[in-house]
């Protein structure tokens, strides 16, 4: 008989039981992270999202300063306020990271995303495609007789419904850049 | 003086430099011009080990006892991932390594060439940073760098990846510069916080302070201040099994260890406290328990060098982020200027619910005139070897937990377990790397026969340098952790928890020209004991123990802090103290 008095199938069996304490209201954030542009540094920050369970909804990285190589990534995660605060703490330690900026909390900010859509279609869906764009003001970077390659920059917002009101007029393909962001101002 | 050098001279040079005594390693193709170079001098001394875990969990006895980081050097491929498990550890227990892979050449990196592995993209979730260097001029720097990251903010593991065209080829050396690195953690706490915290200190009716690894990593001065807080205020003391020793055993505010096996009195100080300092702890699982009713009526101050330990599990009131010995100097400061005040006459009542708990004595149990209870056997090893210059490693399990309840810690740096990964197989090699270090010391591993022998093979090692570190078995044929969680938790389904064909450990001891000692009757504990102790030499004691003696007091997972199992005295009905739901 045990000790314990536990039920067989009981959950309690588990050595980790850290039910979290905190708020569980999800909150999305998009962090800054300045970096040195050293090899395997994009793979530090992805693997810390994935070895401890966070999210990534969209992350962008290049060099911004060729000089002093360093590296801005932009990730946009989504968590409780608890999870967000690791997510910075922990993206901090990281050895070759300068500097971490919640621009959620730090804001205003300005985001922006590119994506160029691939649309296939014939006549009246193809005019009705042409009109779309001139609203959204999508640029045609491509065309065939009967497709365009559209080209459009705007919150990630803006691009979900550029795309969901092409779909139906023959959206074949879409290549998104993910999220750049900056804080507004001085 | 050409700084000119080929990149394996050039390694030499930097761990001359960073003032490296020890290399613990093992050579193999991808780094023969090192071993070339280490060959031709004679500062670096070099310890070979039997298998590249053993390295790791040396350099880890090495850097835990003397506050130095620890240095390995291994080769390429499956050199460098039997280091993997060490680098994990250290990871864990914030213990500073810099351990030095070989690599393939640069031109073959990607080739699947013979013993290759992507060892940075292996080894990079578990080190503190790595590095790849594909070019002999930046070597120098980076190695200094290297010792920089891993002994800076929260120790821990660097590893440094040199392809052996890297080791061959010439560049200039680079001496250690101590502004190069942009790396460089707060060591100061925020003045408003330190201030906050001792305004808590000073009304606190039932305070207590949770002390961890924190307090060793930074150094004999905040063991020191630590001390000094302590006695100043009277506030009573408990620590992590990371932390034993940072405050003495003997100190008449100590409380013992906390924990899942930790002491009752400690555990209920914990949850009853309305102040709570944790100094340098990280509020792991094995501490808190079940976490929505941990402590759930105190003010929670964390002094954490490591923001990201701030907040991660516990949600605490006071978080000051900086090195602990700084921390605790400020603090020291600002309450003695402000008058040196705590609240004594509820101080007084706390204590005295203190001695309550303590007068449970949670750490009986019942004895045996037949056969040696493992708490008896280390009660009698601490009374043998207390008064001696005495450094303890374990293994991981039952023994190491009873090791921590039974063994008393005066000092830091005389206690090396693994406690973040639980590594079976720490505790040989951490003997070995702790009596390098202090040749003339008393090291003993307390070990249970089944983690002993996954690293048994470093007792090679042990016979070679003549290191007469002590191998104190504690063998009850189990797997006894698992056999107690089986026996408590799973219906008692003993699934292969025990060993039916364990070694003849005397035999074991001389095959490897070691002593071997071996003991079952209590009668002749002592004698055995004295007989370990005189050997000039390294031993093994085969101490067989009882085989189904549980581990207590323990918190049950999922279990707060107050219900606690303090195993025979349950049964016995002794413990009537009121609030305590014991299951």
């Amino acid at each position: 008989m045990s000790a314990l008095h536990i039920k067989k199938g009981s959950t309690k069996h588990s050595a980790y039981n850290l039910r979290p304490n905190f708020s569980d209201v999800q909150e999305r954030h998009t962090i800054t992270v300045l970096v040195e542009n050293e090899p395997g540094v994009l793979a530090r920050v992805i693997g810390l999202f994935a070895g401890r369970g966070y999210n990534i909804d969209s992350l962008t990285v290049a060099e911004v300063d060729h000089t002093g190589h360093l590296s801005r990534i932009t990730v946009v995660t989504t968590g409780t306020p608890q999870v967000i605060e690791q997510i910075k703490a922990q993206l901090g330690r990281i050895v070759p990271v300068h500097e971490v900026t919640d621009l959620t909390v730090a804001g205003p900010f300005v985001e922006r995303e590119l994506a160029i859509v691939k649309v296939v279609g014939e006549d009246d869906k193809r005019v009705e495609a042409m009109r779309l764009a001139d609203i959204f003001r999508a640029k045609v970077v491509d065309t065939t007789l009967n497709s365009f390659i559209f080209e459009i920059t705007g919150t990630p917002d803006k691009i979900d419904a550029f795309a969901d009101l092409m779909r139906p007029l023959g959206l074949t393909k879409i290549a998104r850049t993910g999220v750049a962001a900056l804080l507004r101002g001085e | 003086m050409t700084r000119e050098m080929t990149g394996a001279k050039m390694i030499v040079q930097a761990l001359k430099d960073q003032g490296v005594d020890t290399v613990f390693g093992y050579p193999g193709g991808a780094v023969l011009p090192i071993y070339d170079e280490i060959f031709l001098q004679n500062d670096i001394r070099h310890i070979l080990v039997r298998h590249e875990q053993g390295a790791v969990h040396a350099a880890e006895g090495y850097a835990r006892s003397t506050g130095k980081p620890g240095v390995v050097l291994v080769t390429s491929g499956p050199g460098a991932t039997n280091a993997v498990t060490g680098l994990t550890d250290a990871l864990l227990d914030s213990i500073p390594l810099v351990v030095l892979t070989g690599q393939v050449p640069t031109f073959m990196i990607g080739s699947d060439a013979f013993q290759e592995a992507d060892t940075v993209g292996i080894t990079r979730p578990c080190t503190k940073h790595n590095w790849l260097v594909k070019d002999t001029e930046k070597l120098a720097a980076t190695i200094h760098e290297g010792f920089h990251v891993a002994t800076s903010g929260r120790p821990g593991p660097v590893l440094i990846d040199v392809p052996k065209d890297v080791q061959f080829a010439t560049g200039e050396y680079q001496p250690p510069k101590p502004t190069a690195s942009h790396y460089q953690p707060l060591v100061k706490g925020d003045m408003e916080e330190i201030t906050e915290l001792v305004a808590a200190i000073e009304k606190a009716e039932r305070p207590v302070f949770y002390t961890g690894g924190g307090v060793i990593n930074s150094g004999p001065a905040a063991s020191q201040l630590l001390r000094e807080l302590v006695e100043a205020t009277g506030f009573p003391i408990t620590s992590t099994l990371m932390g034993l020793g940072a405050y003495p055993a003997s100190g008449k505010n100590w409380l013992g260890m906390l924990g899942m096996h930790g002491l009752y009195e400690a555990n209920m100080a914990m949850h009853d406290c309305d102040l709570m300092i944790n100094i340098g702890a990280r509020f792991d699982d094995r501490i808190t328990g079940r976490i929505d009713a941990f402590s759930p009526n105190s003010t929670k101050a964390h002094i954490d060098i490591d923001p990201s330990s701030i907040n991660k599990v516990i949600r605490v009131d006071i978080p000051i982020v900086g090195d602990v010995a700084h921390v605790l100097e400020d603090i020291l400061k600002v309450w003695k200027s402000r008058g040196r005040k705590t609240n004594a006459e509820a101080l007084a009542n706390w204590q005295g619910q203190i001695s309550e708990w303590r007068a449970i004595s949670c750490l009986s149990y019942t004895g045996s005139e037949t056969t040696i209870k493992p708490q008896y056997a280390l009660q009698r090893l601490e009374a043998l070897t207390k008064d001696r210059n005495r450094y303890i490693t374990t293994e991981v399990g039952q023994h190491q937990m009873w090791a921590a309840q039974y063994l008393n810690f005066e000092d830091p740096n005389r206690w090396m377990t693994s406690g973040g990964l639980g590594t079976m197989g720490y505790g040989v090699p951490a003997s070995i790397g702790a009596q390098v270090a202090h040749p003339d010391a008393l090291v003993i591993n307390v070990a249970g026969e089944a983690s002993w022998l996954m690293n048994m093979q470093e007792m090679g090692t042990a016979t070679q340098y003549r290191l007469p570190v002590k191998q104190f078995i504690l063998n009850n044929e189990r797997l006894g952790m698992v056999r107690q969680w089986q026996e408590l938790l799973h219906g008692e389904r003993y699934s292969h928890s025990w060993s039916e064909a364990l070694p003849d450990f005397v035999k074991l001891a001389e095959a490897f020209g070691a002593k071997g000692i071996i003991c079952k009757d209590p009668a002749d504990l002592d004698d055995a004991i004295m007989e370990m102790l005189d050997y000039d030499g390294p031993v093994i004691f085969d101490c067989l123990v009882e085989k189904h003696e549980n581990c207590f007091p323990m918190i049950p997972s999922g279990k707060a802090h107050n219900e606690m199992l303090l195993g025979e005295a349950e049964t016995q009905g002794v413990i009537q103290s009121g609030g305590a739901v014991l299951v």
